[in-house]
């Protein structure tokens, strides 16, 4: 007998895992009618779930610890049991601000250092002459995009809430918008960053990817009610995705990949647009750079479901005062990623899993061997650009620490 | 009346539907209704009508945007939320299906808000049901017109009359459980294909 899954998803290049699970007969081979529904904006994924128009969906990393804390309306319980891959993001400036930068030192190797000073360098600049403060977009409040955005530009020496104004735009309008003037840069999900450089709009300016390595991005979202009711068709897509992940990394497969992607009713856009971040060869705008673990959609444990990740995004709404740090909201977070799930869904298929549950994030300055069950598995570098360290067991520390002002 | 003292804000590109909606609050009584159809300069004019009741599709792709803006409360004087959270499972499920969402300023009674949401909804279902007909129409006509060429190169290919070319497409729709416009349309397609276009 055949269940019928219905899965929400955004169209991004991180909906391969979903994509590839329907197309290639993974979810099938389960027992699976894995039915996939694009939809066209975050609100619209939280509410029919709400619903119970969807089972499961696409989601930001940081939408269902959001969910469970009650900061979005119709909020629901929610369950993230897997991850989406790692990386896929990049931070893509206007071709009149990326001219700033490059006066002011940035490269164009993709460096979050150097391009976050030369970021600073110019917003002094801008202030000085008495210009409009430069605007940024990012897809939601409760997203990668602007943990990791926020992140960059901390570090960087700018305050994100004083020095640049950040505002919201679903990923598809972001390259018009830099055209239209209206924003000077963003940070957005591939193919979105490739699609401004090849309108020739934008230029990237530095990547996830490189701001901190091996970094959470997408979760499978799982509405909590139909998790309890429906144990086994869970455990049993996740195994469906953990095989499509599998397939979705060979190098192989990035063409037929990419074109799967492409069609009208996934992420309706030209081929070449996706094969970049398949690839890890990022066209900038200023020539190709080859980028290492770029997007990851299976190896490193990219699929695992870390608690450290969900408490790293926890303490990013501690710090930029979207939530109150206290010991049940921490709790809350630590509990809406289910490890526990992903390893007894995957116990039948023999694979490579992690030993431990939450890691100390940054710790791995190089890929690492690791012990687990019976099968290799190699994790890192996860180190983020500043050299900052987020150990899960001391985040009042890591939360002192990262205090921008008084 | 209270209740027309509103300010109700429509948020919807199709031009055809806000107008819709705008009828029936009229209808209702409600004087204050604004609709904005391009979400460019959103925030000033959401500052500058003030509304207590914002409608909005759900095809609009800057929900996102609009949820974060309400949040902070240096664009919008008064906090507002999404109407559905005070509401009961069934209106919010027939919001979504709908295919409508409807924000509301903090404080305001669920009495005074319920009637607006419930007109939305049934407007909204309505016009769907309209450009469901609407299309079921227009193909109904494209596939006349494809039957039609498809008979006219059966006719010449096989020197049948339009009778024998009719009844052998329906047959045929019939034998392989399908349409007989997708009959004509595969022929159509192959005819072109091999060069036999069906102009005479």
């Amino acid at each position: 007998m055949t269940h019928r899954i219905a899965a929400g998803i955004m169209p991004l290049l991180d909906s391969a895992i979903l994509v590839a699970a329907r197309e290639k007969g993974f979810a099938e081979a389960e027992g699976l009618d894995l039915h996939l529904v694009r939809e066209i904006s975050w609100a619209n994924i939280r509410d029919r779930m709400a619903v119970g128009h969807f089972d499961v969906a696409h989601m930001l990393a940081p939408m269902p610890i959001a969910c469970n804390l009650g900061m979005t309306p119709l909020a629901t319980p929610t369950l993230a049991p897997m991850a989406l891959g790692l990386g896929g993001n990049a931070v893509t400036v206007s071709v009149a601000l990326w001219q700033k930068m490059a006066d002011a030192g940035s490269v164009g190797d993709l460096d979050p250092t150097t391009a976050g000073r030369a970021l600073r360098a110019t917003i002094a600049a801008v202030a000085k002459a008495g210009r409009p403060t430069l605007r940024f977009g990012v897809v939601h409040p409760h997203s990668g995009h602007n943990y990791e955005l926020r992140y960059w530009l901390a570090a960087s020496g700018i305050d994100p809430d004083r020095d640049v104004e950040i505002v919201i735009l679903p990923p598809p309008l972001m390259a018009d918008a830099i055209g239209a003037g209206r924003i000077d840069g963003y940070c957005a999900g591939e193919p979105w960053n490739t699609a401004a450089v090849a309108k020739g709009l934008g230029h990237i300016a530095t990547v996830k990817a490189a701001i901190w390595k091996s970094s959470p991005e997408k979760v499978l979202g799982v509405a909590a009610p139909w998790a309890e009711a429906n144990p086994g068709e869970l455990a049993a897509l996740l195994r469906a995705l953990y095989r499509s992940a599998e397939w979705c990394a060979q190098p192989g497969n990035r063409e037929e990949l990419a074109g799967l992607l492409s069609c009208p009713h996934y992420l309706d856009c030209p081929v070449d647009w996706l094969l970049p971040a398949l690839s890890g060869q990022i066209r900038s705008g200023a020539g190709t750079v080859q980028v290492d673990d770029f997007f990851l959609p299976q190896a490193k444990a990219a699929t695992f479901p870390w608690k450290s990740h969900a408490l790293w995004f926890y303490s990013q709404m501690v710090r930029w005062g979207q939530i109150n740090a206290t010991a049940e909201n921490a709790a809350k977070a630590l509990d809406t990623y289910r490890p526990d799930l992903y390893r007894s869904a995957l116990k039948p298929l023999g694979v490579a899993l992690p030993g431990a549950n939450a890691k100390v994030e940054g710790a791995l300055t190089s890929p690492t061997p690791v012990g687990s069950a019976g099968a290799s598995l190699v994790l890192g570098p996860d180190g983020f650009f500043d050299g900052k360290v987020f150990d899960p067991d001391a985040i009042d520390a890591y939360l002192k620490s990262q205090q921008v002002r008084d | 009346m209270a209740a027309a003292s509103l300010a109700i804000l429509v948020i919807d590109e199709n031009r055809i539907r806000a107008a819709i909606i705008e009828a029936g609050l009229r209808e209702a009584g409600h004087e204050r209704v604004t609709l904005i159809h391009d979400i460019a300069g959103i925030a000033a004019r959401i500052a500058e009508i003030e509304p207590d009741v914002i409608v909005i599709d759900l095809e609009n792709p800057n929900r996102d945007m609009l949820e974060n803006m309400f949040q902070l409360s240096r664009v919008v004087k008064r906090p507002i939320a999404m109407f559905v959270d005070r509401s009961d499972a069934s209106s919010i499920e027939a919001a979504v299906d709908a295919g409508v969402s409807a924000y509301v300023v903090d404080g305001l009674r669920k009495e005074r808000v319920k009637p607006i949401l419930d007109m939305a909804i049934s407007r909204f279902r309505a016009f769907s049901r309209l450009a469901q007909e609407l299309e079921e129409a227009r193909s109904e006509l494209q596939g006349r017109k494809v039957i039609d060429r498809a008979k006219g190169i059966l006719m010449r290919s096989k020197g049948i009359s339009e009778h024998e070319a009719y009844a052998l497409l329906r047959k045929t729709a019939m034998n392989q459980n399908r349409k007989i416009a997708d009959i004509a349309q595969s022929l159509v397609t192959a005819a072109g294909l091999l060069g036999e276009g069906d102009q005479p």
